[in-house]
């Protein structure tokens, strides 16, 4: 990470009361990242990383405890009353989810979704609202913006309503962007567009940018750092080459492998993970990986491995049994 | 023989689709679902079938089986025609065909036991005797790699998505089918689950000598498993070839743009900014001519005027392109 944090998050642990009994969501996590920076959050499903970006909302189910800090642009979010977080959601950090056809008013126009946010945060009137909205459109590439304006987000195809969202996100100019699954919903070669959309307005606005993903291809290209997450724990973060080229947790390394390969030979065996990740109700007492590890030894099962560097460029893994335990001393 | 039919590719075939045609009236217009689709699937083999949602693939799959009747064309089954069977015949030979979905705790009833659920094939099928079915449940819940004495007493909400894959994979396998539609089985999956799945297909498919065809979305997914690859673009086959031939040296710019939007999981490869343009065009009015036309950069007025027909372009590759990547 360079300069100073933009965002830090301090032993954040969210925890949801469920029938079944405690589910910890997000276990002991803590995360920072500097002013124009790209965070990729990578994990599967349940693995926390969305509880993770609604924390730094203070977008949380009312039944869900938070603790920990989180600290963006020197203020405490957990302890900032509902107004000031209002205004903070538009102009500090804007969101975009994965399913843009939730995300957006079914019965607003796209025209009155925007104008009306212009409006409210930065005090536009009706006319330049319009105006404003009508380029932002534009800026992310929708064809004829002025009279998308006025119609209807059913009227839309999936990738035009993902890119209303985005333009309503960043029409107030975030200091962070959080991108929570923005592709998964959509085609192949719309997700390129949308993903390379992301990065454009990422680069050209200097905003940090949170994309929260379960594919490590998108990821890959498009961040400076990564963090990947297991049952609730960051269990790997690193710059995103040093990532790939040192991978030190051993799930790192078999998401990556599991994945199919478009150069591997048809019929040739995937290397599936076995098991499945445990029942997040029911925490275990050493690394939460260990049941579904190659290189698990007794320790895993006794204690939890906590972060760890590996050199000095900011890499740090959660494990005993690193992948590349000489990675830590050549750097 | 009809010209530039990929028939020809497939000595024996299974399934054998002919010039099917598949349109649904939607008010007063007519979505064009899947026009004059010709494929043909050996026995034992996988045939990959890709697309992005809309383009008609899983249409296709559900004509093939009669779950959707055709406009206008015809479905061979080991040499009998499925479109002409109406009621009981119909119902003998769909037994020999399965079909496995998306999402596999949708497509299990919520209310009833696993054990039952994997019965209902065998009840359908005129199994009497309820000591034969349960030994065929059994049997076919382990081979798909779950306990039967855990499993069967369960309803399914108790199970982890990738285990009700598990079930429904052994719901299809218990009659014994010769030919399964896998549609998109692995999308609602997580990476870790799906290779799993994955090779749980590949497995059974040895194990039972069985033929798929193989929906997804997902190239890389597709490749993995397939034998040979049909891509479908809006209705209409692209491009159809054997599978490694095919991501190496794809001879049409659909299937060439759907490789190369692939997120690559390495940090040095750049991701190609900008080869993705525009959207699919309504399948209400697909365009004239080639339906890829509007998203194509080799495009032009002869692509707009005339419907490029399937042709050969190298051994057992087919393309429906008027300027192929590769020449013919």
């Amino acid at each position: 990470m360079s300069g100073p944090a933009l965002l830090s998050i301090e032993d954040v642990v969210v925890e949801l009361p469920t029938p079944r009994g405690n589910l910890r969501a997000v276990d002991h996590v803590d995360l920072s990242m500097a002013a124009g920076q790209a965070l990729g959050i990578v994990g599967e499903s349940g693995c926390g990383k969305t509880m993770l970006s609604r924390a730094i909302l203070q977008l949380l189910p009312k039944k869900a405890r938070l603790s920990g800090r989180v600290m963006f642009d020197g203020q405490d979010l957990v302890r900032l009353n509902p107004e000031a977080l209002r205004k903070l959601r538009a102009r500090g950090i804007a969101v975009v989810f994965q399913d843009p056809m939730t995300s957006l008013n079914p019965v607003l126009t796209i025209g009155t979704q925007l104008i009306e946010t212009l409006q409210e945060h930065l005090g536009l009137d009706a006319a330049a609202a319009r105006r404003r909205s009508a380029e932002l459109l534009a800026a992310v590439g929708i064809p004829a913006p002025g009279q998308r304006l006025d119609q209807y987000p059913h009227q839309l195809s999936g990738g035009m309503r993902q890119r209303v969202a985005i333009a309503i996100a960043l029409c107030c100019e975030p200091k962070l962007l959080i991108a929570d699954e923005p592709t998964t919903a959509l085609d192949v070669t719309i997700q390129a567009q949308i993903l390379d959309l992301l990065a454009r307005e990422q680069r050209r606005r200097h905003m940090a940018m949170i994309l929260i993903t379960h594919d490590l291809g998108v990821v890959a290209g498009r961040t400076d750092e990564v963090a990947v997450m297991y049952a609730g724990r960051v269990v790997e973060r690193a710059p995103t080459r040093n990532l790939f080229k040192h991978m030190q947790m051993p799930y790192t390394a078999a998401l990556l492998a599991a994945i199919p390969k478009l150069d591997a030979a048809p019929h040739t065996p995937l290397a599936a993970i076995p098991g499945r990740p445990p029942d997040p109700t029911r925490p275990l007492k050493g690394c939460s990986f260990a049941p579904r590890c190659r290189h698990v030894g007794e320790q895993c099962l006794r204690e939890k491995p906590a972060l760890t560097p590996a050199d000095n460029q900011g890499h740090c893994y959660a494990c005993f049994h690193p992948l590349e335990i000489a990675a830590g001393v050549s750097t | 023989m009809m010209h530039g039919n990929p028939t020809m590719a497939v000595r024996t075939p299974l399934l054998k689709v002919d010039n099917l045609v598949v349109e649904y009236p939607l008010g007063t217009r007519t979505i064009h679902a899947v026009s004059d689709v010709s494929l043909a699937i050996a026995r034992g083999e996988t045939l990959g079938l890709v697309g992005e949602s809309g383009c008609g693939k899983s249409t296709l799959g559900r004509a093939v089986l009669q779950l959707r009747r055709a406009t206008s064309g015809r479905v061979q089954f080991d040499g009998e025609e499925l479109t002409a069977l109406q009621g009981d015949a119909l119902r003998r030979i769909r037994h020999r065909m399965q079909l496995i979905f998306q999402d596999p705790i949708a497509s299990l009833n919520p209310r009833r036991r696993i054990g039952d659920i994997i019965a209902e094939p065998l009840v359908i099928a005129g199994v009497r005797d309820a000591n034969k079915r349960q030994e065929l449940v059994w049997e076919v819940l382990s081979a798909v790699g779950l306990d039967p004495a855990l499993v069967v007493g369960r309803l399914p909400h108790e199970f982890s998505g990738g285990q009700c894959q598990r079930i429904c994979i052994a719901r299809a396998l218990v009659l014994n089918p010769e030919f399964i539609i896998c549609d998109e089985p692995v999308s609602a999956l997580d990476v870790s689950i799906r290779a799993q799945i994955l090779n749980l297909l590949e497995e059974m498919k040895q194990r039972f000598g069985l033929t798929l065809l193989f929906i997804a979305h997902d190239l890389a997914v597709v490749k993995a498993v397939s034998d040979r690859v049909a891509v479908m673009y809006l209705g209409r086959l692209c491009e159809v070839g054997p599978s490694a031939q095919l991501f190496e040296k794809p001879a049409h710019p659909y299937t060439a743009l759907l490789i190369e939007a692939i997120p690559v999981p390495d940090p040095d490869v750049r991701p190609a900014e900008g080869v993705a343009v525009g959207e699919p065009p309504s399948p209400m009015a697909p365009p004239s001519g080639c339906r890829f036309r509007t998203r194509c950069p080799r495009a032009d007025a002869r692509c707009a005027a005339e419907v490029p027909e399937l042709r050969p372009v190298a051994a057992g590759q087919y393309v429906a392109c008027h300027y192929p990547l590769i020449a013919g």
